[in-house]
C-alpha cells in the first residue's frame, strides 16, 4: 500500500476528527443517539483506518498492545466499580441514586462513568482484535485483490 | 423499497462465489439494515448497526478472508443431496411466516412489548434519571446489569481472539 497517496493523506486528515467525533458521541450520549459502545467503535475505527493504510508498528508506538490489554480490563472494572461504589454508598448494585447528593445528579454521574467504562473496553478490544488479524497478514500486493 | 434492496443483497451474497464481493455485499446489507432501523426512528440501534456491521465487521471479515481463500469452492454435491436442506429451510421459512400472522401489527400501541415495562420507563425517566435520551437511561441505568454483562462478553471475546491469534503480550517474568 505504498503508493496510495490520496488515501494516506485523507486518512491522516481524518484521524483527528474521527477521534474528536468519538468523544462527542461518548459524552453526548445522554442527549442524542450514541453512547459508550458506539463511541468506542468510532475511536477504534480511527486506528483501524490508520492500520489499513500505514504500518501497524507505527501505531503501536503511540498505542502499545500492553495499554490495550490494560484498557480493556480497566473499562470492565470501571463499570463494575461504579456498581460497587453505589453499594458502598448505601444503594443496590448499579443503583446510582446514592453516588451524589441528589438522586438525579447521582444518576448522571453513574451513567457517565458506566458509559466511559463501556467505551474504553470496546475501543481497546476492537483495536486488539484488528491487530491480532493484521499481524498474521503479509503485506498485501495489489493483484491479490 | 429498502426491503427490496435488502433481499437483492441477500440473494447476491447467496449466489456469488467471489468472497471479496460477498464481504462487500455483507457490509452493504448492514448499511441497508441501519437505514431501515433509522426509518423506524431507532437512531441508537441504527448507529450501532452502521458502526459494527458496516464498519468494523467488514474490515474483520476482509482480514479473515485474506488469511484464507479468495474464492468459495464450487458445490460438488448433486441436486438430490441438497433437497433435504431446501426442505428444512423452506419449512422453517413457512413456520416464520405462519408465526408472523400472530404478531401484533407494526407500531401497535397495545402490543405486549409496549405495555410491559416501557410505559414505566417513558413516564419515570424524566423524574428519576433526568436524561433526555431515553435509550441511554434504559441501557445504562434501568438495565445497567445487562449492559455490564455485555461489556464482560466483549472483554471475554477480545481476550479469546487475542489468545487464539497470538496478539497477547505477556510480561516477561525472568530470564
Amino acid at each position: 500500500m505504498q503508493h496510495h497517496l490520496v488515501l494516506r493523506v485523507i486518512a491522516k486528515l481524518l484521524f483527528a476528527p474521527i477521534l474528536l467525533f468519538a468523544f462527542y458521541v461518548q459524552f453526548h450520549g445522554d442527549f442524542g443517539p450514541g453512547g459508550g459502545f458506539q463511541a468506542g467503535l468510532i475511536f477504534a475505527s480511527a486506528f483501524v483506518l490508520h492500520g489499513l493504510l500505514f504500518d501497524v508498528s507505527s501505531a503501536r508506538q503511540f498505542l502499545p498492545d500492553r495499554l490495550l490489554q490494560v484498557g480493556a480490563a480497566v473499562g470492565v472494572l470501571l463499570y463494575a466499580g461504579t456498581g460497587l461504589a453505589s453499594v458502598l454508598l448505601g444503594g443496590n448494585f448499579l443503583d446510582y441514586d446514592h453516588l451524589a447528593e441528589a438522586p438525579t445528579s447521582g444518576q448522571h454521574l453513574g451513567i457517565i462513568l458506566v458509559e466511559a467504562g463501556v467505551g474504553i473496553t470496546v475501543a481497546c478490544v476492537v483495536v486488539m482484535v484488528f491487530r491480532a488479524f493484521a499481524d498474521h497478514l503479509p503485506c498485501l500486493r495489489e493483484q491479490d485483490w | 423499497m429498502l426491503f427490496a434492496f435488502l433481499i437483492a443483497t441477500a440473494l447476491g451474497i447467496a449466489y456469488l462465489r467471489h468472497l471479496f464481493a460477498v464481504v462487500m455485499l455483507a457490509g452493504m446489507f448492514s448499511l441497508l439494515s441501519a437505514l431501515l432501523l433509522l426509518s423506524m426512528d431507532a437512531a441508537d440501534v441504527a448507529f450501532t448497526e452502521a458502526a459494527v456491521g458496516a464498519g468494523i465487521a467488514t474490515i474483520l471479515m476482509l482480514g479473515a478472508m485474506a488469511l484464507t481463500e479468495r474464492q468459495e469452492k464450487p458445490l460438488k454435491s448433486s441436486m438430490l443431496k441438497r433437497l433435504p436442506a431446501l426442505a428444512v429451510a423452506g419449512s422453517f421459512g413457512a413456520l416464520l411466516i405462519y408465526a408472523m400472522f400472530d404478531a401484533p401489527p407494526f407500531g401497535d400501541p397495545f402490543a405486549p412489548a409496549q405495555v410491559h415495562v416501557a410505559p414505566y420507563y417513558i413516564e419515570q425517566t424524566a423524574r428519576e434519571i433526568d436524561v433526555p435520551n431515553l435509550v441511554t437511561a434504559i441501557l445504562a441505568s434501568y438495565r445497567g446489569f445487562d449492559t455490564l454483562g455485555e461489556v464482560v462478553v466483549i472483554f471475554t471475546a477480545g481476550i479469546g481472539v487475542a489468545l487464539l491469534l497470538g496478539g497477547f503480550v505477556f510480561r516477561e517474568r525472568s530470564k
